[in-house]
């Protein structure tokens, strides 16, 4: 009885700000905008087909990235001793600690036409190359924002692999390449799922990144998003409808992928 | 005796750190011996086990197997399978996949791999086990399927690490009984690692008592009791009374203020010497009896026997008998010749 009570404030927490506003967007996104019902906004989300896979392609794109990127960082650190681990992985997570906006508005002047690097590269004749309001940009600022959210549940689930079960591995007669295909890797995956939903979903949904680095050529669907509620095409109903198939979109998506990797586990790993 | 030997340690020598852990070890294991490695923690057997195994490089000396210099042989590639300490099994197979991993890994075909996990499961009595997760298992159960996954490699000498050192006293002398079991019916060469000198007697062809990195004594298990080398020796390998003496010469020395026959020689005329005596090697008779004499201070029930302390001027002398005396009664004490063991003092004391 007592832990029924003591859940009690969480409870209130979640239903008034988790349940309620779900259900809020849900009832702007089936109605119009003098509140009778309507099936109108969630038809108008197909004319953003295009954007909307854009911003799937580029989040995913950016995951693999990252997963490329801190997978074998985040093993070598696992690896090390107490303190070099600990100052290599404060050194991983430093840029985290500044400001999202100031990092993003650094790569800004970075990749300008007459930013950092194009004048870099002007000392040696070549250039300017056109960096900046390319998809490539976009990509790189979630690759470079998003990193840390997965290097975190990679290195964590790393530094739980017992080494006896590597040497154990050896032991038996597996030579590097094996070791990892067959127990580091699969003893890894539950962090690479939690590192590639953490990564995956804020990227697909991200607004400010498109926006900085991709000029107005790259809109993602955070953008459109964030148009309806906020910019000249106001239009909270549709806003809402947008976020609502978004948001099934992406509970879709990563239930395929985790039922995709279970059986991976189980099945595929082994040689 | 020399041609069937598998494994050669010569001058191994292995710093961590600066600090030298292993100190010129020779040793020679020889085919389908029972070896144990017997010292305090720290003593270097571990590290010795696992310069055989590969996991640890020596700084000096050489590894040989079946005559081949071994040294640079990564582990996987090494004839030699362990049995890790805390079982290292893989949390995310179960116990068939775990004990099939050496064969997969080695492309044995399906239908082999399937007869050879039958029967090392046979052999460690975990037949229906086959799809428990790891977790599932008892510390018994791990232990008996870290061993089936290594010895199902048909390994030519296997390596265990304390491998009982984790379960209760009730299940550590059976697997005792069942690892001797194992090693006899498989004919393979086992090399045991442990602090506890029971299991060293208990089990082992030959045992290897090792101290700071450096071997003492290489001999059977009645050797090493009977003979220990030193009063270290002496006192790991179950308890002892160690006093000092002076052999003032061959078969007569001297200890606690009186003078004994005994078997030993060749040493220096009156060489201070440790004499050790076993607590069941001491006689105990009336006052007027005895060699020695002293005052009976505690006794303690042990089950078999009972242990006494008991103060003879000062020297508090241990006795296990099967009788047992009062508290405060005074009594005599005989030792016979054969009892006495004679020791060069230890150069640290």
């Amino acid at each position: 009885m007592k832990s029924k009570y003591s859940a009690l404030p969480y409870t209130l927490w979640m239903v008034i700000f988790i349940a309620v506003p779900l259900i809020l967007v849900a009832v702007f996104a089936f109605t119009t905008e003098d509140g009778s019902f309507t099936l109108d906004n969630i038809s108008r989300v197909g004319e953003f087909t295009p954007v909307l896979m854009r911003s799937i392609w580029l989040a995913m794109i950016a995951t693999v990235i990252c997963l490329v990127i801190t997978y074998p960082l985040s093993y070598i650190i696992s690896r090390g001793g107490g303190s070099r681990q600990r100052t290599m992985l404060m050194l991983a997570m430093l840029p985290m600690w500044m400001n999202f906006l100031l990092r993003t508005y650094a790569w800004m002047t970075l990749l300008e036409k007459n930013g950092l690097i194009n004048r870099f590269f002007a000392l040696f004749g070549i250039g300017p190359f056109n960096m900046i309001n390319t998809q490539g940009a976009v990509v790189l600022g979630m690759v470079y924002n998003y990193l840390p959210f997965m290097m975190l549940p990679l290195y964590s689930i790393m530094t739980k692999i017992d080494a006896t079960t590597v040497e154990a591995a050896q032991d038996l007669g597996a030579n590097g390449l094996k070791v990892f295909l067959n127990v580091i890797f699969p003893l890894s995956i539950p962090g690479v799922k939690t590192g590639i939903t953490m990564v995956f979903v804020p990227a697909v949904s991200t607004f400010i990144i498109s926006r900085m680095l991709g000029g107005g050529g790259n809109l993602l669907i955070g953008d459109l998003i964030d148009l309806q509620f906020l910019g000249n095409a106001y239009n909270p109903n549709l806003g809402a409808a947008i976020s609502l198939v978004l948001m099934v979109l992406i509970l879709l998506c990563m239930s395929i992928f985790n039922q995709f990797g279970d059986e991976e586990e189980m099945e595929g790993m082994l040689l | 005796m020399e041609e069937n030997v598998i494994i050669s340690l010569k001058g191994i020598a292995v710093d961590y750190d600066g600090e030298r852990v292993l100190n010129g070890i020779d040793l020679d294991i020889h085919d389908r011996e029972f070896v144990t490695f017997l010292g305090p923690s720290g003593c270097g057997k571990t590290t010795t086990l696992r310069i055989i195994g590969g996991f640890v490089e020596a700084n000096e000396g050489d590894v040989f197997f079946d005559g081949k210099r071994i040294n640079d042989l990564p582990p996987h590639k090494r004839r030699v399978n362990t049995v890790f300490q805390k079982y290292a099994l893989f949390p995310h197979l179960n116990v068939y996949e775990n004990i099939e991993f050496g064969l997969k890994i080695k492309n044995v075909p399906e239908s082999e791999r399937k007869d050879r996990i039958r029967e090392m499961l046979e052999l460690v009595g975990l037949m229906g086990f086959e799809t428990r997760g790891t977790g599932q298992l008892s510390g018994g159960q791990q232990q008996r399927v870290a061993i089936a996954r290594a010895l199902v490699n048909q390994p030519e000498v296997l390596l265990l690490d304390e491998p009982l050192g984790a379960l209760d006293l009730k299940l550590r002398k059976e697997m005792q009984v069942e690892l001797k079991r194992i090693q006899q019916s498989m004919e393979i060469t086992f090399i045991y690692v442990t602090h506890d000198q029971e299991e060293a007697l208990t089990m082992s062809d030959r045992v290897v008592v090792m101290k700071d990195g450096n071997i003492l004594q290489i001999g059977t298990p009645q050797d090493i009791y009977n003979e220990p080398v030193n009063a270290f020796v002496a006192d790991f390998i179950g308890e002892s009374n160690i006093l000092p003496g002076i052999m003032h010469k061959d078969f007569l020395v001297e200890f606690a203020g009186q003078s004994f026959d005994c078997v030993d020689k060749g040493f220096a005329p009156d060489e201070e010497v440790d004499v050790v005596v076993r607590p069941e090697d001491i006689k105990v008779v009336s006052y007027e009896e005895g060699a020695l004499d002293g005052v009976v201070e505690n006794i303690i029930f042990k089950g078999v026997h009972y242990e006494m302390t008991v103060d003879s001027h000062g020297f508090k002398w241990m006795i296990h008998s099967t009788l047992s005396e009062e508290v405060g009664a005074l009594i005599g004490m005989n030792i016979l010749p054969n009892d006495i063991h004679i020791m060069h003092k230890s150069a640290e004391d």
